[in-house]
């Protein structure tokens, strides 16, 4: 019924997660928020694993995404979690390694499959412990439906204006839902709208740093025109789209009735399972720009449990993890995340394949707000996710929303008191 | 009695409450105060803060701002509860106990069986029912022509809240029914014949003979519905996420405890502010259960038959 509830459910999970582990010595259990993924570790991924480690079984545990954080938090403390732990990037897991739940991985081998930027989100702030191996990135873009766009004669938007030309001809068809995107789980207007179309302006990495030593502010012109472009998204948004949640929207494209949908990569999967047949499309670029950019977001790492009572099977298993074979697996057999090894991968899925040739053509980055800007209260991740919903709403001009993400900051963070 | 036997069956009628109470409410509530009184450090560490987090939680506007409008959303929360959720209860015990009453047990069964069910499943249906993109909710307003009405309630900052509450009035009414229905039927027929003879018609005698008696438990539900409304949380959780949008309309003290004691995304637990969340929230409830207690309570008046 309460907070009394969650606690027992809590503690109940991490009792029952004791015992299964107890079971068989040997066997490495995967902590893991993909439990979309599930089937695929077990599947593909392990089987893999253990056919060349025969002497070693895994188990993959996934949790809900948004339960992951306090539960993986309520494991560790009660020491019941699981021997390999998934890492989310940034912040949630450096306070782990700070607080001895993760260990250094400098010396696996597999390490130096990956460049810095790779590491970045896993890696101590002076630059010298990693305790993540990198596994995947995920990239924002759009994703449209082919056979809608063959019906109604469109081409892909290379502009803005293009692409709001594009969203007015199919709002004219009325047929279909022009794009697709819902403001009630807010996330999503903050990931799939505010950090998809936003590193055009801010210029990538340049305007992301520039936040971080504080030469650059949340009021400047490019985060106000974001939240202006935005603002003008919600005309061509489906019908009520104010409580239309992010299984609604995946649906509504999936279905059919959407022809562009504002995406992360990882929903890739979950529309090939629908058989839509799409195509992806970058971020336009907007009036006046010439370099494009795009979100290309180190989003899951994976490390070992410092109590882990199996840390020799568990670095041979994390040495895999950065190895070439899997990343060969993971880039083909979850398309739409991309592995961040510099291993050469070959992607057989054409969307994801799309999605990763924008690494060749535009300059990556991460989202802005991941690396230290959201360590204080408020929390600038969760103020980003209040105020874009707000000004997709139309309840907040975008002015305000920059000031207030602005002001939020400038309470806690020294380099923007300035 | 000699004593020692009487101390050793005190032990054995009390000892397993007392050992239960103590291990799974009592040191919880005092470790959660004592909690409060510290603030972590990154190296894991606790330092002695004394009534610093409650300052901060009151006067810091970072924190104060959320705080009051969490307060303020959860007495909405609760008027709401009060206004509408115990009087169709009360209603609904008054009809179900009418003497020629056909499918008694049915209606009974239906109107209580919500509350048996998860929140995750009343949220789920009720967000299908309420969608603007698949619901049957326009659906059924159009039918009767008041289809302009239709809003994505939900996600209307103006709106959000009354909803969320009004689906939990909807889950939770079989619970002052059920109370309220048992204490109708525990008043002896005599008094109802007798009101009868005195003239009194069925309406009147419920006014004036039925629910005087049942006052007692309408207090009871009364202070029933104050405390699991300022403990709520799951229900917006499941509809509406941690952050409680839009704009934190629907947040009430729950969410912003779990949010604060969990974390939310890249915003990290704060167990020491959590608990001086989870302090005040004992504060508000323990405020409202002592006015009941000595305001309220002592006033009532009690018959035995």
């Amino acid at each position: 019924m309460c907070i009394k509830g969650l606690k027992t459910l809590l503690l109940g999970a991490a009792a029952a997660f004791a015992l299964a582990s107890a079971a068989s010595a040997g066997t490495l259990t995967i902590e893991s928020w993909r439990n979309d993924d599930a089937q695929i570790w077990k599947d593909k991924i392990i089987p893999a694993f253990e056919k060349a480690h025969p002497d070693i079984k895994i188990e993959f545990t996934p949790t809900a995404p948004k339960e992951y954080n306090a539960a993986l938090n309520a494991k560790l403390e009660g020491g019941t979690a699981g021997d390999i732990i998934t890492c989310r990037p940034f912040d949630a897991s450096l306070e782990l390694y700070n607080k001895g739940y993760l260990v250094s991985l400098n010396e696996l081998s597999t390490m130096s499959n990956f460049s810095d930027v790779a590491k970045s989100a896993w890696t101590t702030d002076d630059g010298k412990t990693t305790f993540c191996v990198p596994m995947a990135s995920v990239i924002h873009g759009f994703i449209y439906n082919k056979d809608i766009f063959k019906e109604l004669g469109l081409e892909e938007p290379k502009t803005e204006d293009e692409f709001f030309a594009v969203l007015e001809k199919i709002k004219a068809n009325g047929a279909y839902v022009p794009l697709v995107l819902g403001t009630n789980d807010q996330w999503e207007s903050a990931t799939m709208g505010f950090q998809n179309i936003g590193p055009n302006y801010w210029k990538g990495e340049e305007g992301r740093k520039a936040l971080i030593d504080g030469t650059g502010k949340l009021t400047d012109p490019a985060y106000f025109s974001t939240f202006a472009t935005l603002a003008k998204w919600a005309p061509y948004l489906g019908d009520g789209f104010k409580a239309q949640t992010y299984p609604d929207s995946q649906n509504l494209f999936g279905l059919g009735k959407g022809a562009i949908y504002a995406a992360g990569s990882w929903d890739i999967s979950t529309f090939r399972a629908q058989k839509v047949n799409m195509g992806a499309f970058k971020p336009p670029l907007p009036a006046g720009a010439t370099e494009c950019y795009i979100s290309d977001h180190t989003d899951i790492g994976i490390g070992m449990n410092a109590k882990t009572k199996n840390p020799a099977d568990a670095k041979v298993f994390l040495e895999w993890i950065g190895s070439e074979e899997f990343a060969n697996i993971l880039g083909n057999e979850l398309p739409g995340f991309f592995p961040l090894s510099n291993a050469k991968v070959t992607l057989s899925d054409d969307v994801a394949q799309t999605f990763v040739n924008w690494r060749g053509e535009c300059k990556s980055t991460i989202r802005n707000s991941y690396q230290i800007l959201s360590r204080g209260t408020p929390n600038l991740e969760n103020e980003m996710w209040n105020v874009s919903a707000q000004v997709i709403n139309g309840a907040m001009t975008p002015d305000a929303a920059a000031k207030q993400l602005q002001d939020g900051l400038a309470k806690w963070y020294a380099p923007q008191q300035k | 009695m000699p004593q020692g036997a009487y101390l050793r069956l005190l032990l054995f009628f009390l000892g397993p409450a007392v050992l239960v109470y103590s291990l799974f409410s009592i040191y919880p509530l005092l470790a959660t105060i004592i909690n409060s009184l510290y603030s972590r450090q990154n190296d894991g560490a606790y330092l002695w803060e004394g009534l610093g987090n409650f300052r901060t939680l009151l006067l810091d506007p970072t924190w104060s701002v959320p705080f009051w409008n969490a307060l303020r959303n959860n007495f909405i929360f609760f008027l709401i509860h009060m206004c509408v959720q115990n009087p169709i209860g009360l209603l609904l015990a008054a009809l179900l106990s009418l003497p020629r009453l056909r499918f008694r047990a049915t209606y009974r069964t239906l109107i209580f069986m919500p509350t048996m069910l998860s929140v995750v499943v009343i949220g789920f249906v009720w967000q299908l029912i309420l969608s603007p993109l698949w619901g049957i909710a326009r659906m059924f307003l159009n039918f009767f022509g008041l289809g302009f009405l239709f809003a994505p309630w939900l996600g209307v900052e103006s709106s959000a809240l009354i909803t969320v509450s009004l689906i939990s009035v909807w889950q939770f009414v079989g619970i002052p029914m059920i109370l309220i229905y048992t204490a109708l039927l525990a008043i002896p027929d005599e008094l109802i014949d007798a009101a009868t003879v005195d003239g009194l018609n069925q309406f009147q005698a419920f006014v004036w003979v039925k629910l005087p008696l049942i006052w007692p438990t309408i207090g009871l539900v009364s202070i029933l519905t104050f405390v699991n409304n300022f403990n709520a949380f799951d229900l917006i959780y499941a509809m509406k996420g941690a952050l409680a949008g839009p704009n934190f309309s629907t947040d009430i003290m729950g969410t912003l405890f779990y949010r604060t004691f969990f974390g939310n995304q890249l915003q990290l637990g704060n167990p020491s502010m959590g608990s001086a969340i989870a302090t005040m929230m004992l504060i508000v409830i323990l405020t409202g259960v002592m006015v009941y207690l000595f305001l309220v309570q002592r006033r009532i008046q009690r018959y035995s038959f």
